[in-house]
């Protein structure tokens, strides 16, 4: 259903000059909820470069919110180490971490005015008058709330009280900002609006970004590196475009985007491709480096829109399987078919809308599906 | 609300709404008639020693207010009292509240299951048994031991009140201020304080309400200190004089005016 949008994304690891801003080491976090012990995160190691935007994303109680509440100092691991430019900070509370934190339900002080709100960090660290009037001006410009000073936050909007939230952390120059599903109370409109801006006050202020979502298209779109989590471990660890084009997992290719799953067995291996049969005329072809060894049984991913849609069989170079169109939706841009293969999976398959406007094949249809084989992949453990 | 039902403009929402009015009213005449003759018998230009019938208007009760010593006396007993009550019950109540809605803890069950006891438990008997307590105990009965047993009944009402706000609390609030660099003391003082206040105030008036009113359980612990509550009862059977009405009306003048500013304030604030 949600498109990819990948196309702005920036490369996963272009970065050179690489300095570690937040390094977490096998860190885990039990639980204990009325007797019983709660695995929240079962031992998580990340490495998030400085200057870098970088996404925690996943279902909720996948552990991403535990997670950041750990680099933020707000839980204590159970085991493992949290640390911030290499300085060990597991045993450090929350106010002596140079990290601040935007709250998902915002947390502005609501008996304070935007300008206490965003002065509250600097007073605390007794930085001098004049220049918590500076920074606080700068910062208010940069989120667009100048002239705003006076009001309280139950006189503004959502998106103004998520500039607020951000502009008091943002404004004690943290080595690094964590922001927990910050977007998840504004509609879709500002969220989209906000996203954009998120990006942009980050190239101006030079922070590393840690975002925590369970919104794909919104962790696709800002981040440089995203770590899928799922049931408190980091399934998948990749810059946007790889986290969707080559999903490692059944759950990363369920959870980003659409993606078929198909299986399969290996029915050969010939240099660089690796056969997976299905039925009489039906292979796909995966790339072999990914593949499982020959009569393994394989789970391979690909995505709607890399599938052709034909009523007659293709030349032999790309991944065939046949099928019955079961369903066809309009969807304006695209028409999305569901075929049912043969051999009973269902493939879903999005189709641009041709020039006429009219759709390949109709409901009932026996079809050819094809792709090229470095789009479909293997996935890990399945 | 008005525009709703005018909306829906029926003959039968309008009855309805015609009767619901007329009920509000009622209600509120019920419950300030009591206080309406407390006030005008405080301006009854008395002739016998029983004020009971109208008389006609003087202000004279309002001059010769603190002309009967004891009746004076009893009322600087309770002032003082209800004050130092109304403080410790404020400060005891209130850390209650907190840790009774904030956290989870051993013990926490049979804390809320007291608080609901103190409550419920029939005056007569908190003010039976404090009096043995006292007795057995071997303290001196008098301003202490009525503050005492005032803090004891009042706590419950402070806690519920301070907890109710505490629940419904945003609990990232204080998360923000740690996270901003305040210590816990900070955090305590400039954020949950600030915003638990208003059900801080209202607990506080509630206490000092309830002392300064208090007849049951004080005559059990007062020993030979009189209270104003305690005076008047006593004064009953010789009749009692209109400077009690003018007191009582300038207590329920205070109290009025403490809490309308207590609801401005938290309105301007939440």
């Amino acid at each position: 259903m949600v498109k990819p949008q990948v196309a702005g994304a920036v490369t996963a690891n272009a970065r050179v000059d690489r300095t570690s801003a937040i390094e977490l080491v096998d860190v885990a976090k039990e639980y204990t909820v009325h007797g019983e012990v709660v695995h929240a995160v079962k031992g998580v190691s990340l490495d998030i470069a400085e200057g870098e935007f970088f996404s925690l994303l996943g279902p909720s109680g996948c552990g991403k919110t535990t997670t950041m509440r750990m680099i933020a100092g707000f839980e204590d691991p159970t085991r493992g180490v949290v640390r911030l430019y290499g300085q060990d900070v597991t045993d450090v509370p929350p106010n002596r971490r140079d990290v601040n934190m935007v709250f998902q339900s915002y947390a502005l002080f609501p008996h304070m005015n935007v300008w206490e709100n965003v002065a509250f960090g600097l007073k605390r660290r007794k930085v001098a008058a004049q220049e918590i009037k500076t920074r606080v001006g700068e910062i208010l410009e940069v989120v667009g709330l100048t002239g705003r000073e006076k009001r309280r936050p139950r006189e503004m909007s959502g998106g103004q009280q998520q500039r607020v939230a951000l502009a008091r952390a943002l404004v004690n120059r943290p080595r690094a900002l964590l922001l927990d599903e910050p977007l998840g109370a504004l509609d879709l409109k500002l969220r989209h609006t906000m996203q954009i801006e998120l990006k942009r006050i980050q190239r101006e202020v030079g922070i590393t970004f840690v975002y925590v979502t369970h919104d794909q298209s919104e962790a696709l779109t800002m981040s440089d590196r995203i770590a899928v989590m799922n049931d408190g471990v980091v399934e998948q660890l990749a810059g946007p475009r790889e986290i969707y084009e080559q999903p490692a997992t059944a759950f990363v290719a369920g959870f980003i985007g659409t993606s078929n799953l198909i299986n399969g067995t290996v029915s050969a291996v010939d240099g660089a491709h690796a056969v997976l049969s299905l039925g009489s005329d039906d292979r796909i072809l995966i790339p072999s480096g990914s593949a499982p060894g020959q009569g393994e049984a394989a789970v391979i991913t690909v995505r709607p829109e890399k599938i052709t849609i034909a009523r007659q069989r293709r030349d032999q170079e790309v991944s065939q399987v046949r099928g019955t169109v079961s369903e066809v939706v309009y969807l304006g841009t695209y028409n999305s078919y569901v075929v049912t293969l043969d051999g009973g999976a269902e493939v879903t398959v999005f189709e641009q809308n041709a020039m006429d406007g009219t759709s390949t094949a109709e409901r009932g249809d026996s079809v050819w599906l094809s792709w090229r084989p470095q789009h479909s992949y293997a996935l890990r453990g399945a | 609300m008005t525009t709703v039902a005018r909306k829906a403009g029926t003959g039968r929402g309008r009855l309805g709404d015609r009767l619901l009015h007329a009920y509000t009213w009622l209600i509120i005449v019920w419950l300030s008639t009591p206080i309406a003759v407390m006030i005008l018998f405080g301006f009854n230009d008395r002739k016998s020693r029983s004020n009971t019938s109208w008389q006609g208007f003087t202000l004279e009760w309002y001059r010769r207010l603190f002309e009967i010593d004891g009746l004076t006396q009893a009322l600087i007993n309770s002032l003082l009292i209800a004050v130092a009550a109304t403080v410790l019950t404020t400060v005891i109540g209130t850390l209650l509240g907190l840790a009774l809605g904030r956290y989870r803890f051993r013990g926490r069950g049979i804390s809320n299951f007291l608080i609901f006891t103190a409550i419920s438990t029939p005056e007569l008997v908190m003010g039976a048994s404090l009096l043995s307590l006292f007795v057995s105990g071997n303290l001196q009965r008098g301003h202490a031991t009525i503050v005492i047993a005032h803090v004891l009944f009042a706590l419950a009402f402070v806690t519920v009140t301070v907890r109710a706000r505490v629940v419904g609390l945003d609990p990232s609030l204080e998360e923000a201020a740690r996270d901003l660099g305040a210590s816990t003391w900070d955090t305590f003082r400039l954020v949950t304080l600030p915003a638990i206040m208003p059900g801080v105030v209202a607990g506080g008036l509630l206490a000092f309400a309830l002392s300064i009113d208090d007849y049951v359980v004080t005559s059990f612990v007062n020993g030979s200190t009189s209270t104003f509550p305690l005076w008047i009862v006593g004064s009953v059977k010789v009749g009692i004089p209109p400077q009690v009405n003018v007191m009582g009306t300038l207590i329920f003048a205070l109290g009025a005016a403490l809490a309308i500013v207590n609801a401005v304030a938290s309105r301007r604030k939440a």
